[in-house]
């Protein structure tokens, strides 16, 4: 007995902590960790880079991408888009492996640390910060032709990365809040102050979400107070991490990578969040009849709004990092997705809007017309993009740790 | 020395008092190469990494969170006694403190009767009983929590019709619900193997010299299980101390452990040498407070 008793022990020991590790892993970089890392200098592989003729491949794809960003597997079905990843690799015979993150910093820690990713997708401001950290690959602009044929005006010379020459625009969207028609009062407008403010917020109490992210997070609660969210004034960074420390009475949880389900589930009412992650959840919400009638429209329960004291609009891009291995299968992917129709796959699966012009001919209508996915002018007027920080990105973070108590 | 000369030496001495002291000597030379795989291993993937945490504790970072090693300094051990840490630390504790206490208060009767039980049979059924859990993922077990904890899962609703509690998930309750139910089979096992190889006789001895029921218990039963006790409360108390999946997964706002607030220093907040102070510190409490309880339990296990 006691042999048998010994043996279940230690068989109960391992399997804990083979289940402790794997959830560590999946739970803390959003997907398995790539291990190979690459030495080769950066001149090397600028020179692999600048080599590389339109539509040529050496080796399979590693793209480390945001959480089901890209339409693959049962989503792909699930929205009735095109499986990019399985279209590339049909295309281009090279196979692709998608690995997840859920926030810029954890992305670039680990690329920091030497992970091999030939594609990555960060935002305008990690852009600065990784390129400033000599972390991306200068893009070879022979090798995609589309960066310079389809991207719309607007992106094509962009105050993060003039030129576009260390980045691709990916999608672009804006922060704003997602909520439960009749939680809030949103007749004239919606205010940051149904998540800050104690007053504004108590009828929501305990079913309010806030997103788990150092630049969105801090960003909201400076532009709540009056501030803009690039400020360099650390007062204003310390007021906007006391208020945020203070909701920490009232609101649920914070979370950048399942608020939209969150929403639907009814498990919160208002939600702090990304336009395209609230319309896309909406959408998919949506029950159609055997005709194809709409039986259920998401649409009619749930809202998004961009708060009337303005919010952030932002950029997501596709750049190389100098940890990749396969640079010319990095580039023929991200002239790939710069290709009009799939640039409105990704649109169309996503709901965000996309920087790529010529794709526009192939977005649904009512994407094209939604007002929450393209803002009108008013609306522009009060959104303010992402900008590095330079030196004050250590006391954003830190203060960031702090209002999360 | 060479071995040969070494061999006659030995016949030489043969009658001399410090023979037994020589061949003392030379067990625990062998003793040594034969535990020499496991030194190695202990060095290399504990002492070394450990080393690595300490170095980087003092170092610095670049302005964009690159941990660098160069400015040394105490920083981030001075930021340990910050409000914020203190806070959190005092959760930590706190919760894994009424975790063990809770887990011991179930597991024990659970585990006494387990043991009392007639038949091995019946025995080797609800040991198994006790391990099924482990056959899948605790990350999923977590999420069926997620599910029972939430606006609609049964336990809420349980909490509403009754009107006792509301729904618990993303607060302390539902993170304490989710330790206690990942960390009971830990108690339970130790507590079993220290009940189940006690000699009954003794209780039985113990009545015939008119002790009561609870007296033999506390005078018998007890001390015996003893080395069970302390083994499954450290096996408890080290967990959870040290939760990052589930308050991760089952708490909010206000539930930050130490361990979600390491991940995040090593994550989001890009401040490798803070993150490595706060481990280093973590480890050393642990140490101590394992060290105070072995002390304070015998070393009986």
């Amino acid at each position: 007995m006691k042999r048998i008793f010994a043996l279940l022990a230690v068989m109960a020991l391992l399997l804990a902590a083979c289940g402790t590790d794997t959830t560590e892993t999946t739970e803390a970089t959003g997907g398995t960790e790539t291990t190979e890392t690459t030495e080769a200098p950066p001149e090397g592989i600028q020179a692999a880079a600048n080599a590389c003729e339109v539509g040529a491949t050496d080796g399979p794809l590693n793209l480390y991408n945001w959480t089901d960003y890209i339409p693959t597997g049962p989503l792909a079905e699930e929205f009735e888009v095109d499986d990019l990843l399985a279209k590339f690799e049909e295309e281009h015979g090279e196979e692709v492996t998608l690995t997840f993150f859920n926030s810029n910093e954890a992305m670039l820690a680990q690329i920091d640390a030497g992970a091999s990713y030939d594609v990555v997708v960060p935002s305008d401001y990690m852009v600065v910060t990784m390129r400033d950290a000599d972390l991306l690959v200068e893009l070879n602009r022979a090798a995609i032709p589309n960066l310079d044929a389809n991207i719309a005006e607007l992106f094509s010379n962009p105050g993060y990365d003039p030129g576009n020459r260390f980045s691709a625009p990916y999608q672009w969207g804006t922060t704003g809040i997602g909520y439960l028609y009749g939680s809030i009062d949103d007749t004239e407008g919606v205010s940051w102050g149904v998540l800050f403010d104690e007053e504004m917020a108590a009828p929501n109490a305990g079913f309010i979400s806030l997103l788990d992210d150092t630049r969105e997070t801090l960003g909201s609660a400076l532009k709540y107070l009056g501030y803009s969210l690039n400020t360099l004034n650390k007062d204003e960074v310390d007021e906007a991490a006391d208020l945020i420390l203070s909701t920490n009475e009232w609101i649920a949880a914070f979370n950048s990578t399942s608020y939209w389900t969150l929403l639907s589930s009814g498990e919160v009412n208002v939600s702090q969040g990304w336009n395209g992650d609230f319309l896309g959840e909406y959408d998919r919400i949506t029950e159609y009849d055997a005709d194809g009638e709409v039986t259920y429209s998401g649409y009619d329960d749930f809202g998004y709004a961009i708060p009337i004291e303005g919010s952030a609009a932002w950029v997501d891009t596709m750049a190389i990092p100098t940890t990749a291995d396969h640079p010319c299968t990095a580039q023929t992917f991200i002239n790939f997705i710069l290709d009009a129709e799939n640039g409105a796959t990704l649109t169309n699966f996503n709901y965000y809007a996309s920087p790529n012009e010529a794709s526009e001919e192939f977005i649904y209508e009512e994407i094209i017309e939604d007002p929450s996915i393209y803002p009108v002018p008013e609306t522009m007027a009060i959104l303010e993009f992402f900008l590095d920080l330079g030196d004050m990105n250590n006391y954003y973070a830190d203060a960031f740790t702090r209002a999360k108590g | 020395m060479t071995l040969l000369d070494e061999k006659e030496q030995v016949v030489e001495e043969a009658v001399n008092p410090r023979l037994e002291r020589k061949a003392r000597k030379q067990e625990s030379w062998r003793g040594f190469f034969h535990a020499a795989p496991a030194y190695v291993y202990l060095i290399l993937f504990f002492v070394l990494p450990l080393l690595i945490i300490f170095v980087f504790s003092f170092g610095s970072r670049s302005n964009t969170g690159k941990p660098l090693l160069e400015n040394w300094n105490f920083d981030s051990w001075g930021r340990l006694v910050d409000p914020l840490v203190r806070t959190i630390a005092i959760r930590s504790l706190w919760m894994a403190l009424l975790n063990t206490a809770v887990c011991l208060m179930i597991a024990y009767p659970f585990a006494y009767w387990i043991a009392t039980r007639a038949k091995q049979r019946t025995r080797t059924l609800l040991l198994i009983a006790v391990l099924i859990p482990f056959w899948s993922n605790f990350l999923v077990r977590t999420y069926a929590w997620r599910m029972l904890l939430g606006s609609d899962g049964y336990i809420t609703q349980l909490g509403e019709a009754t009107g006792l509690w509301g729904r618990m998930l993303f607060t302390q309750p539902a993170v304490f619900i989710g330790l206690l139910y990942g960390y009971l089979p830990f108690m339970v096992l130790p507590l079993y193997a220290a009940l189940e190889r006690m000699d009954w006789g003794l209780i039985e001895a113990g009545r015939d010299l008119y002790a009561s029921g609870s007296k033999a218990f506390r005078k018998i039963t007890l001390p015996l299980s003893k080395p069970g006790i302390i083994a499954g409360s450290i096996l408890v108390f080290i967990p959870s101390l040290g939760a990052y999946v589930t308050p991760d997964i089952l708490g909010g706002a206000k539930t930050n452990l130490l361990g979600n607030l390491l991940v995040t220093q090593f994550q989001a907040a890009r401040n490798w040498p803070f993150g490595s102070a706060l481990s280093g510190a973590i480890l050393i409490v642990m140490l101590v407070a394992t060290m105070i309880y072995f002390r304070t339990g015998g070393r009986t296990i």
